[in-house]
This record gives C-alpha cells, sequence and structure tokens, in this order.
C-alpha cells in the first residue's frame, strides 16, 4: 500500500496513479492555514482510496475554505459557486451523475451563517457526497469577524468577545439525517486520513466538521479555535481505524471496547472507544454528548454518528443507474406516439 | 366583425323584440373558493367545447384556500377571440357574497341564473331573472349531505344547458369523460346536471336571447392550460433533473411536469430517467439546477417573481461561469407578494438583467399554449447551445387558464446538447480552454465533470477568470470575458424565436405586443379597423435579445404602440436600450396592468385616445 511519507510518493495507488496526479495548484492561503493540511489529507485520502481523479468533483461556496479546491485534485472538475450555496450546486451535481463522488468544501461562515438554509436540508436528503467544513470560527477573508461557530468567551483580536452561543454543525447534522457525522482537526493527520477514507466508502452524507485554525486572525491567545486550545482541549471520543475494502488484512472483530461499521464497500471502519459506553448508532446520545461537552469546553473530535443502512436521496428517488447527465434522447424524449397520446386526452 | 358595436345593437334590439345572440357572449360564475366548482365549471366549457363553439375559461380566483368569492368566466366566442372581455351577459350566483356587485356589473337586458334567496330582482328590473332552489334540486338528488356543496354546482350546469340550448347528450358524455374512472362519482354528477335540467325545462321559459348553436370551429383541437403545456415542453425536451419551490402561479406546472415524467419516463425496469426535487427554497432550486446542468443535465426549474428575485445572484452566477439552465417564470402581479392569483407582465426587465453585474439573459415568451409547449422544449436547446441560463416567460393569465389551441406537433428537430467536447476530442486536441472563442461566436467548448481524460477537468469559478478558466483579476482577461460573453448572448438574436408579423400591410402605425396579450390584441386590431376604418400592422415579439426584424418593424412605421400588462412599459424600456435613438421617439405605450388579463377594448379605447379618432 503506497503512502504519501517521504521516498514512497513515487509509488501507484491499486489503479496504478502516483499520488502527483492527486494534487493541485499551489496553495495561496497563509502559510500555516489549516486549510491547507486538510488539502493535503484529502489528497492522500483519494489517493489511498484509488478513487480515479476524474470522478471526483469538488464544489464550494465562498471563503478561504471554498478557495481549497483549486489546491487539491487538478484532475477532477470543480466548481467555485457562491456563499452559503455549496449544497444546492452539489445536490444538482450528484443528481445529474450519480457515478460521482461528491466533495464539498465549505467554511463556518458558509454552513453555519449564509448557508444554514442549504446545509440542514443537505443533511436530510442524505445525499452521497462528503461535506467538509474548514471550521476556524472567523470570517478570514473579511479581516476577522465571528462566525457562528465561535465558542462563548473567544476572543478577536481586536479584544472583542463573543457572547453568543455557538452552533454545532455536528450536532445538528446528526439531528437531521446526515448517516456520517464526525469532528477532526486539522492537526491531527492521523484521525482526519482515517475519517476521510471511510467517508470516500460511505454512502450518504457524509458531515466532517474540521477545526482549520486561521493563523492570522483566530490562533492568538483567547482563541477557542487555536492550534494551541485545540492540542490542548481535543478530546477523541475513538480512535478511528479504516481498513479499505481492497487491503488484504484480516479484520478481528472486536471486543466491547470496539465498533465495527461495515460500509457499503465492503470497507470496514474500526471506532475504538475513549468515551466510555459511547455508541456512534445512538442518534440522541450523540446530540446530548456533544452538547454536554460544549458546557464542558471540551472538544470532542472522532465519528459521532454513523448509519450504513438509510436510503440515500438517489436510492428513494428509484434513479436509473447510468447518469442522467448522459443518457441518449432514445430515453429522454418521449416518442411521437406519446405526444398523440396526450392531444388526444385533451380533445 | 364589430363586436362591440354588434353587441350594443342587439342590446338595443332587447328593449323592442328580442333577438337571440348566438355564440357570442361571457358567462360569470360567481361561487366561493373551495366550493369544488372547478369540475363543474369545466364540464360546461367542455360541454360548449363539444357543439363546437370556440370557448375560454378564465379563473379569477383569491390567494386563499376556502371561503373567499371566486369567478369562472367563460367567453363564448363565434368569432374565435379568447381574450378576456370585460362584460359578461350571464351571471350564475350561487353562494357569492360579492351577488349585488356581480349583479350590477350585467349590462342591460342581461341573465341571471341565481340561487332564489339571494332575490337578485331587488337590484335590477333590466336583466331576465332565473331563480332556481339550488339547495332543495341537490337535497333531493344527493342524499349525502357532505357531498351536497360539490354536487350542487353540477346542478346549475344542467340549467345553463336547457336555458342556453346545449345538448344534453353531450353535457353527459363531458361529465362522463371529467370522471372517467369513477362511476358512481360520474353517475351522482350526472343526476345533479339532469336534475338542474329538468327543473329548468319545467320551471323557466326561457325569455332571454342567449344562445348557443352547433358550429364545426372546434374539430381536432385541444383545450389545455399554458403550465401544462410549458411542463410537456419540457419532459419532450429531454429535461432530467427539475428543482423547485412551490409558489402560485407557477406549481401546476412542476406538477403537470412532474406527472408526465412518471409516465413516460420509467424505465421498463420501473426506474426514473429523472430527479425531481422540492428544495427548499428558490436559492436552492436554482442552485440544483445550475449543479445539474454543469454536470450536463438538463434541468430546469419553475417560479414566480418573488422566487426570480430570490434567483438572481445564482442566475449572474450561471450567466458568468456559463452553464445551461432553464427557468419558467409564471408571472403574476408584482412587486413584493402583489397579487399571486392575479396576471401581469411585469418581471419583464428584471428578469432580462436578473443578476447583479452587467448580465442579459435570453428570454422566450410563448403567446399561446402551444407556443408554450414549443419554447418550452425549444428552451432547453438555447440553453445548452449557448451554455446560459434561459428564462420563458409566461403568465398566471396562460399559464393557469384553459386555452383552445391546434393540437401540437412533434419537435422536428433531436436536441441540440450543445458544444461539449468527449473523450475523442480532447485525445486529438490533447486540451482546451474553457472560456477561449475558437469558433468565432463566442461560445465555448465544454467537458462534462466524469469525462474519463486527465485534461477534462476545468475549474469553474464565479469570480475573475481567464480564457483558460484560471483565476485572473487582470484587466484584460476580464473584460476579454465580459466582451465575449456580450457576443455570446447576441447569438439569441438569430437562435430564439423570431418575431411574428401578424399583420403587415404597409400600414403607417404599427402595434408591438407578447405573451398573453396577443389575444387582446389581436381582437383589438379588428375592433379599430371595423369601428375606426383603420388599419394597423402588428408584430408580436417572441424573444429577447430582440431580432433585427423588430428594428426593421419600428423603422418602417411613423408610430409604434407598444402594449403590454405592467405599469411602466417594460418592454418599451427595452425596446429603448436596444433600438436606434431616431426610432425610440417613435414609441408609445399602452399599459394595463390591474392584474385581470387585459381585453380588447381596453387596447382599443387607449389607442383612440392617443391617437385621437
Amino acid at each position: 500500500m503506497a503512502t504519501t511519507n517521504g521516498s514512497a510518493v513515487s509509488q501507484v495507488n491499486h489503479i496504478g496513479l502516483p499520488v502527483i496526479e492527486y494534487r493541485g495548484g499551489k496553495s495561496t492561503l497563509c502559510a500555516g492555514c489549516g486549510d491547507n493540511a486538510i488539502s493535503e489529507r484529502i489528497i492522500e485520502a483519494v489517493f489511498e482510496m484509488g478513487v480515479e481523479p476524474e470522478q471526483v468533483v469538488k464544489i464550494s461556496g465562498i471563503g478561504c475554505s471554498s478557495k481549497s479546491p483549486a489546491y487539491f485534485l487538478g484532475r477532477a472538475h470543480s466548481f467555485n459557486s457562491l456563499h452559503g450555496r455549496m449544497p444546492g450546486v452539489a445536490t444538482g451535481a450528484a443528481l445529474a451523475n450519480r457515478a460521482l463522488t461528491v466533495l464539498g468544501l465549505s467554511g463556518d461562515g458558509d454552513t453555519a451563517s449564509i448557508g444554514m438554509g442549504q446545509f440542514v436540508h443537505a443533511m436530510r436528503r442524505n445525499l452521497p457526497m462528503i461535506y467538509i467544513v474548514e471550521d476556524n470560527g472567523v470570517y478570514a477573508l473579511t479581516k476577522g469577524q465571528f462566525s457562528a461557530t465561535a465558542d462563548i468567551g473567544s476572543r478577536l483580536k481586536t479584544g472583542a468577545t463573543n457572547e453568543l452561543p455557538p452552533i454545532d454543525i455536528c450536532a445538528m447534522a446528526i439531528q437531521l439525517g446526515a448517516t456520517f457525522v464526525g469532528r477532526s482537526f486539522s492537526g491531527d493527520k492521523k484521525q482526519l486520513l482515517s475519517m476521510l477514507k471511510a467517508a470516500v466508502a460511505h454512502h450518504g452524507t457524509v458531515l466532517l466538521d474540521v477545526i482549520s485554525p486561521c493563523v492570522t486572525f483566530n490562533d492568538h491567545e483567547g482563541s477557542t479555535k487555536s492550534y494551541k486550545f485545540l492540542q490542548d482541549h481535543d478530546e477523541p471520543i475513538n480512535e478511528v481505524g479504516f481498513v479499505a475494502s481492497f487491503d488484504d488484512i484480516e479484520v478481528d472483530y472486536g471486543s466491547g471496547e470496539v465498533y465495527d461499521a461495515e460500509m457499503h464497500d465492503g470497507s470496514q471502519l474500526r471506532l475504538r472507544k475513549l468515551l466510555e459506553d459511547y455508541d456512534p448508532t445512538d442518534k440522541a446520545n450523540a446530540v446530548r454528548t456533544l452538547l454536554e461537552a460544549q458546557e464542558k469546553d471540551e472538544i470532542l473530535t472522532g465519528v459521532f454518528y454513523i448509519d450504513t443502512q438509510r436510503p440515500t436521496f438517489i436510492d428513494q428517488l428509484d434513479m436509473v443507474d447510468a447518469p442522467l447527465a448522459t443518457l441518449p434522447e432514445s430515453i429522454t424524449r418521449p416518442p411521437k406516439s406519446a405526444l398523440d397520446e396526450l392531444m388526444k386526452s385533451l380533445r | 366583425m364589430a363586436t362591440e358595436k354588434l353587441a350594443q345593437e342587439q342590446e338595443q334590439n332587447l328593449h323592442g323584440a328580442v333577438r337571440r345572440i348566438v355564440n357570442n357572449f361571457s358567462i360569470n360564475v360567481a361561487t366561493v373558493n373551495g366550493s369544488g366548482s372547478q369540475s363543474a365549471n369545466s364540464v360546461l366549457l367542455k360541454s360548449i367545447f363539444e357543439m363546437g363553439v370556440p370557448v375560454s375559461g378564465k379563473n379569477l380566483f383569491p390567494s386563499n384556500i376556502s371561503g373567499l368569492p371566486t369567478w369562472f368566466i367563460i367567453r363564448v366566442s363565434k368569432d374565435g377571440y379568447i381574450a378576456r372581455k370585460s362584460v359578461s351577459e350571464i351571471l350564475i350566483a350561487l353562494d357569492s357574497e360579492t351577488v349585488r356587485e356581480d349583479a350590477m356589473a350585467l349590462p342591460s337586458g342581461g341573465v341571471a341564473i341565481y340561487e332564489e334567496h339571494l332575490d337578485l330582482k331587488q337590484y335590477r328590473d333590466d336583466i331576465f331573472c332565473y331563480p332556481v332552489p339550488f339547495d332543495k334540486i341537490t337535497f333531493d338528488v344527493c342524499p349525502v349531505a357532505k357531498l351536497r356543496k360539490l354536487v350542487k354546482n353540477m346542478v346549475y350546469v344542467g340549467v345553463a344547458a336547457q336555458l342556453l340550448g346545449i345538448d344534453l347528450a353531450v353535457v353527459e358524455a363531458a361529465v362522463r369523460q371529467h370522471f372517467a374512472d369513477k362511476q358512481k362519482v360520474y353517475e351522482l354528477n350526472y343526476a345533479a346536471v339532469e336534475a338542474g335540467y329538468n327543473y329548468a325545462k319545467e320551471h323557466l321559459p326561457k325569455q332571454d336571447p342567449y344562445a348557443i348553436e352547433p358550429m364545426n370551429k372546434t374539430a381536432g383541437k385541444i383545450i389545455v392550460d399554458g403550465n401544462m403545456a410549458c411542463g410537456m415542453g419540457a419532459v419532450f425536451a429531454g429535461v432530467t433533473v427539475v428543482a423547485w419551490y412551490p409558489i402560485t402561479p407557477s406549481t401546476s406546472l412542476i406538477e403537470s411536469a412532474a406527472s408526465l415524467l412518471k409516465k413516460l419516463r420509467v424505465t421498463p425496469e420501473g426506474k426514473a430517467s429523472f430527479a425531481v426535487v422540492q428544495s427548499e427554497d428558490e436559492l436552492a432550486a436554482i442552485g440544483m439546477v445550475l449543479g445539474a446542468g454543469w454536470a450536463g443535465a438538463r434541468a430546469m426549474t419553475a417560479t414566480s417573481g418573488p422566487g426570480l428575485s430570490l434567483m438572481a445572484e445564482s442566475a449572474g452566477l450561471g450567466y458568468y461561469a456559463e452553464i445551461p439552465g432553464v427557468i419558467f417564470d409564471v408571472q403574476r402581479g408584482g412587486p413584493a407578494t402583489g397579487m399571486p392569483t392575479r396576471t401581469q407582465q411585469s418581471d419583464l426587465l428584471s428578469a432580462a438583467f436578473l443578476s447583479h453585474g452587467d448580465t442579459r439573459f435570453p428570454l422566450l415568451l410563448p403567446g399561446s399554449v402551444k407556443e408554450c409547449f414549443e419554447f418550452g422544449y425549444a428552451a432547453f436547446d438555447l440553453a445548452e447551445r449557448l451554455q446560459t441560463p434561459v428564462i420563458v416567460i409566461t403568465d398566471l393569465d396562460l399559464g393557469m387558464n384553459n386555452w383552445i389551441s391546434e393540437p401540437f406537433d412533434y419537435p422536428e428537430k433531436p436536441l441540440d446538447r450543445g458544444k461539449v467536447l468527449s473523450v475523442a476530442d480532447l485525445e486529438r486536441l490533447g486540451g482546451f480552454a474553457r472560456y477561449r472563442d475558437v469558433d468565432g461566436d463566442g461560445i465555448g467548448w465544454r467537458t462534462l465533470p466524469g469525462t474519463r481524460h486527465p485534461k477534462a477537468a476545468y475549474f469553474t469559478r464565479g469570480s475573475g477568470h481567464n480564457d483558460e478558466s484560471g483565476y485572473s483579476e487582470r484587466p484584460e482577461d476580464y473584460q476579454k470575458i465580459m466582451e465575449r460573453l456580450a457576443r455570446k448572448i447576441d447569438n439569441a438574436r438569430t437562435l430564439a424565436p423570431a418575431p411574428e408579423t401578424v399583420r403587415n400591410e404597409g400600414a403607417k402605425i404599427g402595434f408591438l405586443a407578447y405573451g398573453s396579450t396577443d389575444f387582446a390584441m389581436r381582437e383589438s386590431l379588428d375592433q379599430i379597423e371595423n369601428e375606426h376604418g383603420l388599419r394597423a400592422d402588428y408584430m408580436r415579439i417572441r424573444a429577447y435579445p430582440f431580432a433585427r426584424a423588430i428594428h426593421n418593424f419600428v423603422a418602417a412605421h411613423e408610430r409604434v404602440y407598444v402594449v403590454e400588462q405592467n405599469r411602466d412599459g417594460q418592454m418599451a424600456s427595452l425596446l429603448k436600450l436596444d433600438l436606434d435613438a431616431a426610432q425610440t421617439v417613435k414609441l408609445r405605450g399602452i399599459v394595463h396592468y390591474n392584474g385581470l388579463p387585459v381585453d380588447a377594448r381596453t387596447i382599443t379605447r387607449a389607442f383612440v385616445a392617443k391617437e385621437g379618432l
């Protein structure tokens, strides 16, 4: 199995592509931006999963996070759309071509403020897509205003303090119907990579809230989205392990300390419990755990909720297997006899 | 035909000897919303249609589920006029709260068929009165109390049929067709028709002059509403993704399309070759259309004014990032919530320049249900050819009312999917620049996501970009793209439906109109000719950006009246932006914007006043 570490870059993945084929343009984000680390993990995850780059689409809204699709997967079509409108565009693309792996890139402002309406309804549909929120608690492109995920008491560089309760994107996504919900930290390479690989294997809506510190506007003392704060307050609820379907590794089904989920493509997601008795299939408990952590100033990470059984929106629409986009005219335009019949019925 | 004069003569005759008025009048059925009168009105309309007489029906309804007054106007016209007529000669009044107003609106010598306790005689002594004990007749034929409210409506169909001379067998067939699969419902409803018919025969001796006599002017024709016709157009365009948010008066367009898709576009294995998504709002609906259009689907939405406003930002993205998509805008009275159940043509300017920044959208303006179908499918070809959102603009009058029409013709040409590069093309070319004008027509080539070639991908963005779809803020890159976009949209001048020259006799005065105004416009031209001996030319605009022929039409006339249904003369404004300065001074506006469909007399009066005839 190839990895991106050091000299291994010349190796190819199981579809015969080297990792360089998964790279994108040079990042124009700030040096040290968490979003760049997330881009790196996405490259690794898609490469290691052996996804054809041309079968991925990257769709984003507006903000630093939404610029990032330019910096990975240059062989995939990309659509940098409007502020808060990524989910609608992604939904349209996913319906037009169900064979695509849809990567939605958004930020905390793009999702939890201007895009809240589309975010919640996207979660309800359980359309197959990976929705990544690169969450830094701040509007960086407009030079540092609070976003709706900023914690109470968090301070801006200017000294302003956030007084409003934060929106917990993960708690909302679980309650609304997303079938794979987790949080990670851009600095936790291992956890984030495993979660992204599992996300690629999942069939349904994946919501990953990735805390991604903003080195320019929100990495100071008093910020609850700084590297330092995350290092001190990150509380993983489980250790995320992932074994891809094509990996020839024996999976030993674990004790009560481990939750194993078989993914749609035959891959295996293994969640080793770090929080006592945490069951990632118990919706109500997942939401309660997240809300309680908020009270305790803990930032929980890990896979909070997973449901591999719920039908996706594509299943519910009972669509043909072939992409709608390229169906031939013989299928999409009814014959003359159909029009004649209609005309008769209107007489 | 001097319709108005003739009507006046006929009225005068009433005071002396009653002369019969055959196949030339309107019936106003006044009920309350939610009383289920729709079936009865459809049956009455269909019966007249089956008698071979040109007929149209207009539902004037409130924005309310039940309990407010609602009117259904049936116009019977031997001359084939199907626009609204401002005066109805026959009133059918059941429970109407507005019964006094409705009675006062009847012309002298008009007819009132009404629930007897309403006692219309108290208001007018110059009309023919037919009191009917509707409740009692209904009680006798319908033992089930909760159905009586619905069945009562069928009683007036019977009464009207008897008084007007509509063949009972024709009515019976219409009832049977209406309740096609429901034998019991048919029996109950037809019993009510018969009871009304018999009551009228026994108790209401004919006094008034209005009558229906068989003609052969509807043979082979169909009756359909514009929303259904647009929905059919989309289905026969091979639409694959439909995203929408409910809004009056466009909702039935989507519902028609969705039901046709379920009927016609399910594979033998039971799989859908389409996706219909009721989204959370219009912002998401247009977003889905763009996402789907970008990924290669034929995608559409339908909305009305408020929804169109919400779609503005995304429409601009579609324009700038060059993504095909079709928006059906069924106009209602604006601005704001405006009058959701009234008609207007007041979205024109906002649709033409829907987004912030410099944008322009091709608009298709169907003027009949047949064109709703034809433009409905042509819009998809145009959108994919030009790689831009195309807006089909109809209105509540055209969209929600029943119109008589020639049957629709099957599309002659195969689908035009526009400039899309395949894997083989990419192999041959070795790559491509998404926004480069390689053919000189301003239209670049695109690839679809999922195309299995390392050079297939490009980066789509709503931000500044260059030919190769790279991010750019360079002045020359930006201007080059914007200049090309202007040229690209200009292709619609020749690709979109050309204007229709309805009359061209070299007259000094010309008329320009569009959309549903056409029905009244044609009738008004006849009135102007018959009453004032003046022949004017008429061109019907069917698309924007304007074809050269429209410029030529204005140039060929001394004065050109632009007739439309909005306050500000939006089409006239749009024309002024396009015409040479010397031509703009020729334009005169005739506007009607009270929410009711324009009628011929309103146009004629305004014209006569402006011309000082």
